[in-house]
């Protein structure tokens, strides 16, 4: 795995800021997704943030700036000891990720927009949902809302830019591309994307201990599903009879 | 138990919020006023971070159907129970069939009612908060929340905190540099320690304030925020994140305030001015 050359900030009273080069790339995302596990194994966390070229480590009981001295920690020797757990880095490495088996359809009742891009990039309707169905995605972070995956990969002939007028109401598990960026919203919400299809499952579910089956540093494949299918995952989703699948990577 | 028989304005059950989902993008959330909110618990003897309920704005109406004790903490709005009026600070014996209402604002911008043992609702990923997409956004009319049996509580009339009036007075806000503070030119930094008003548009996710800076700063690669994050956006204008902000954001991140400095501008209301103070 590549050596970046990390800055390290203060993010408030008890958070550190780390920044690998600023810009979307694989091998950055997933230098931050195994930093982030070493951290979270090594040192007393509260919560962590990744995105695309950070991750934002939020300390328990560490205030670098308190008032009160007793719990006053130094934020050079917790970046310190952030470094030397970023050299040791290598002799760690166990990761298990995962591709996730995402059943969407891209019927018509659901993709409002496949015409429109078909239209747009000269292809068919067909061509769009083969080019988005083929690639495996990476999911580079989560944010926006609960459980809404930033993936990258798409096809650049399907890159379409977001509607001129977002809808008021887009529903949970549509299938959207906006801009460079494909996703699907984890709830009903209002949105630009243009909507080629609807999963349906939930990527958010407050029942369960870990709300969200996809994580960092997993992938995401989409597997065209015909409109039968579709309602006959649905159903068993609402009856808690459905597991996501998935292939170890 | 404790009935609602009216809302007010804007009421929710908060704890200290959802700490450890933000790698699944839940905000974290919790009391705004983490500061009063502590203190009304501290009062009762409960466990510092125990449920409470946010009342925003005032107003509202609450019916106790088994007796408790209870204290008030935050901004004042006319609290009467029955019809006696009470004071925040202070703890209180309330019996079956008492009504505790809100009414008028006097200061502060919420108030928070804290009762023995703390709010017993749904925990639902760790914390009662409120928050919309995972619990109920707000409380509605006819909701009941149950709250735990009497117990005898000692030292009765001498609990009692000190009060910062200032909590309420002053405009100033501590806060640090935020990430991109550096890339702001000196006249950015300096406009920036000068007075800003809050704008109409606050609420539990974000303030927004009035007076446009310039700005001719990039946006940044998607990156974290925090409750307390800054943001200058491209309009010029300045939002200050509170506690159920999502956990990234686009926008450069220009001040980061401290946590006492989220609860001070949480009892601040549209118009208020307020001066960020670099620590």
């Amino acid at each position: 795995m590549s050596r970046y050359n990390l800055t390290y900030k203060p993010f408030g009273e008890s958070a550190i800021l780390i920044e690998w080069p600023s810009k979307i790339d694989e091998s950055i995302i997933q230098d931050i997704i195994h930093f982030e596990k070493l951290v979270a194994k090594n040192q007393k966390v509260a919560d962590t943030i990744i995105a695309y070229n950070s991750l934002t480590v939020l300390y328990k009981h560490d205030y670098f700036y308190s008032r009160h001295y007793k719990y006053r920690k130094s934020f050079e020797r917790t970046v310190e000891k952030l470094k030397e757990l970023y050299v040791k880095e290598k002799e760690e490495v166990k990761r298990k990720q995962k591709t996730w088996l995402v059943p969407v359809s891209y019927d018509l009742e659901f993709g409002l927009d496949l015409e429109e891009i078909a239209k747009e990039k000269k292809l068919s309707v067909e061509e769009v949902i083969q080019r988005h169905s083929k690639p495996s995605y990476l999911i580079y972070f989560l944010g926006f809302q609960p459980g809404f995956l930033y993936l990258g990969g798409l096809d650049k002939q399907i890159h379409m830019p977001r509607r001129a007028n977002p809808r008021i109401r887009v529903e949970k598990g549509s299938v959207g591309i906006g801009g460079e960026q494909t996703g699907v919203y984890p709830q009903d919400s209002a949105g630009g994307w243009n909507l080629i299809g609807k999963c349906p499952i939930d990527f958010f579910d407050i029942s369960k201990p870990q709300p969200c089956f996809a994580s960092a540093g997993d992938r995401i494949q989409f597997e065209s599903v015909n409109l039968k299918t579709f309602y006959q995952i649905s159903e068993a989703v609402k009856m808690g009879e459905y597991q996501v699948k998935f292939r170890w990577l | 138990m404790m009935k609602v028989i009216h809302p007010g304005i804007y009421c929710s059950v908060q704890d200290k919020g959802r700490i450890g989902f933000a790698k699944k993008s839940v905000p974290q959330g919790g009391y705004m006023d983490s500061h009063s909110a502590e203190l009304a618990n501290i009062l009762l003897k409960n466990k510092k971070n125990s449920a409470v309920l946010e009342i925003t704005f005032g107003q509202g109406k609450f019916e106790f159907t088994s007796d408790t004790i209870i204290s008030l903490m935050g901004g004042d709005f006319s609290a009467k129970l029955n019809t006696f009026p009470i004071q925040t600070n202070m703890v209180y014996d309330v019996k079956k069939g008492d009504v505790l209402s809100f009414g008028r604002r006097v200061y502060g911008a919420r108030v928070y009612l804290a009762v023995q043992g703390g709010i017993q609702s749904k925990r639902i990923l760790k914390s009662k908060s409120f928050l919309p997409g995972i619990t109920q956004q707000r409380l509605g009319k006819g909701d009941v929340l149950k709250i735990y049996p009497v117990k005898p509580y000692l030292d009765r009339g001498f609990s009692k905190v000190r009060l910062f009036i200032e909590h309420y007075s002053e405009p100033n806000l501590e806060c640090f540099p935020g990430p991109e503070f550096d890339q702001l030119n000196p006249k950015q930094k300096k406009r920036l320690l000068e007075a800003f008003t809050i704008s109409e548009d606050n609420n539990r996710v974000g303030y927004r304030l009035n007076e446009p800076i310039e700005n001719d700063l990039k946006p940044i690669l998607t990156s974290a925020v925090l409750p307390g994050t800054v943001q200058l956006t491209p309009s010029g204008k300045l939002i200050v994140l509170m506690r159920d902000c999502q956990v990234t954001g686009g926008y450069p991140r220009v001040l980061q305030l401290s946590d006492y400095a989220i609860s001070r501008l949480s009892q601040k209301v549209s118009g208020d001015e307020i001066l960020f103070e670099i620590n």
